[in-house]
């Protein structure tokens, strides 16, 4: 669906409307949900650092102990420590997730941050977004819109995270 | 959210029972769990919904105030509700078996029962049983794996890793659950270990766990990365195992004389109540080798994470 070019445009595109809707560059935090989503803020900053010549502090949000289906699943993953920049008054986090889908893991990032202190705005941006929202909840940055069926999964690869090149593809879930 | 790669292990036990039947893979998944848990105790609100909801009971048939707390404090900052019983408040004084007990709890909607008890084995029986998850923490002189956890983590981080490393455990090993679960802990995970204590506390048949067994602590200690000393059970010792506290103390307290034997980096463990100036002298305690409260602390995280992952799967 999606090859390296793509993503990298997407990634790009992102970055611009962050530079353009946050003045105040200095304040913005870029906070990663891992796995994907913390080397695409990575990703991020490294080309807001090329247009604007300032680094945008990244940092790492795990949402594992907010969701609102632990004790629901069979099995769970494994989680990373969250890291991020502190204190958080008066700056601007923006969630960085690679797939935006139900919009639960949104809400469980926010509630996370919450826990950390108080931003003065919480900002959300992602890769792909892929539909089918579960909660009212909305993205602010876009890299690329991929409608899909509700049994389609959207795979998606990163070079330094999978050791493969960057790709973005649809497939059909297995049952 | 999107797949990570096939090979990526995921938790899927309900109880954690002991260390034994863990594999390595899995050992290292709690430290990795408990690592996240010990970031969320440097945040302003140190409280995570991860278990809201859902009912833990603390059955501790056996005395026990550090390692209750410990859960007890763990619990509520997954925002679990905690029950706890002791065994003079429940029913068992009064002849109920621990099937009994334990279905009664089950029937009120405990979602995780953390169990002390002096029978090696009576969590399995449990677990075996009950849909709840159940903790051992603390059977007999069989397991105490949350210690053992504990004790790892503690060593992970001031040492970075735990394979190849040198570890020492000194005292009464064959009554204690703590050097047992420590035993397959850290072998499993690449550790040398050498049991060090009174040949009546320390049998040479300790050996065919893999571990070496030595009477003579000061030949040991020059190649010690971390000691571990286990607390002299007084009130569970009966005189023809121990040689009298001031013959241990001559022969295998770790006392300042002794300490100067150790590398500069060795690591001083205990896992408490010390009995200070028998198994351990108390200036080297609190000295800066000493790691004995960083392992209260992290014992915190693990037991997060042990209730997290334990806890947090459908039954």
């Amino acid at each position: 669906m999606l090859e390296a070019e793509a993503i990298g445009r997407a990634l790009r595109r992102i970055a611009h409307e962050i530079v353009e809707r946050n003045p105040e560059l200095g304040s913005v935090i870029l906070a990663g949900i891992p796995s994907r989503g913390v080397e695409i803020a990575r990703r991020l900053a490294g080309i807001i650092e090329s247009l604007r010549q300032i680094r945008v502090p990244t940092g790492v949000i795990d949402v594992s102990m907010h969701r609102d289906d632990v004790g629901t699943r069979a099995e769970l993953p494994r989680m990373q420590a969250s890291h991020l920049p502190l204190p958080l008054e008066n700056k601007t986090v923006i969630i960085i997730d690679d797939v935006f889908f139900t919009g639960r893991t949104a809400r469980a990032a926010m509630d996370a941050i919450s826990s950390f202190g108080r931003p003065a705005r919480i900002q959300l941006a992602a890769l792909i977004d892929r539909g089918h929202r579960e909660l009212p909840i909305r993205v602010d940055y876009v890299g690329k819109n991929l409608p899909t069926a509700p049994g389609e999964r959207v795979r998606l690869r990163l070079e330094n995270v999978d050791g493969e090149p960057d790709a973005v593809w649809v497939v059909k879930e297995k049952t | 959210m999107t797949e990570p790669g096939k090979s990526e292990m995921r938790w899927q036990r309900k109880d954690l029972l002991g260390i034994r039947e863990l594999s390595a893979e899995e050992i290292v998944f709690i430290l990795d769990t408990a690592e996240a848990f010990k970031e969320v105790g440097t945040r302003e609100i140190k409280k995570v919904p991860a278990l809201r909801g859902k009912t833990l009971v603390n059955f501790f048939v056996e005395p026990s105030t550090r390692t209750r707390t410990s859960f007890e404090i763990a619990a509520i900052r997954l925002s679990a509700d905690v029950i706890n019983i002791s065994a003079g408040s429940s029913s068992l004084t009064k002849g109920e078996t621990l099937k009994d007990t334990a279905k009664i709890l089950e029937a009120n909607h405990a979602d995780l029962i953390v169990l002390r008890h002096s029978s090696a084995g009576a969590p399995q029986f449990l677990a075996e049983r009950l849909t709840s998850s159940i903790i051992n923490a603390g059977d007999g002189a069989h397991e105490h794996p949350t210690q053992a956890l504990l004790d790892l983590y503690t060593i992970r981080q001031r040492k970075g890793a735990v394979a190849g490393l040198h570890v020492v455990i000194i005292g009464d090993i064959l009554f204690s659950r703590v050097a047992r679960s420590n035993i397959f802990a850290l072998l499993k995970l690449g550790a040398r270990v050498t049991l060090v204590g009174p040949s009546t506390l320390v049998p040479r048949e300790f050996e065919k766990l893999g571990v070496a067994v030595s009477y003579d602590i000061d030949e040991v200690l020059p190649s010690a990365d971390v000691v571990n000393l286990l607390r002299i059970q007084h009130e569970r010792q009966r005189k023809e195992y121990f040689p009298g506290i001031g013959e241990y103390i001559r022969l295998f307290g770790l006392t300042k004389e002794r300490a100067k034997l150790l590398k500069p980096d060795c690591l001083i463990m205990h896992p408490g109540p010390i009995n200070r100036g028998v198994e351990l002298d108390s200036d080297l305690a609190d000295g800066a080798q000493s790691v004995i409260l960083e392992q209260v602390t992290n014992g915190l995280a693990v037991r997060m994470a042990v209730l997290y992952l334990c806890g947090g799967i459908s039954a």
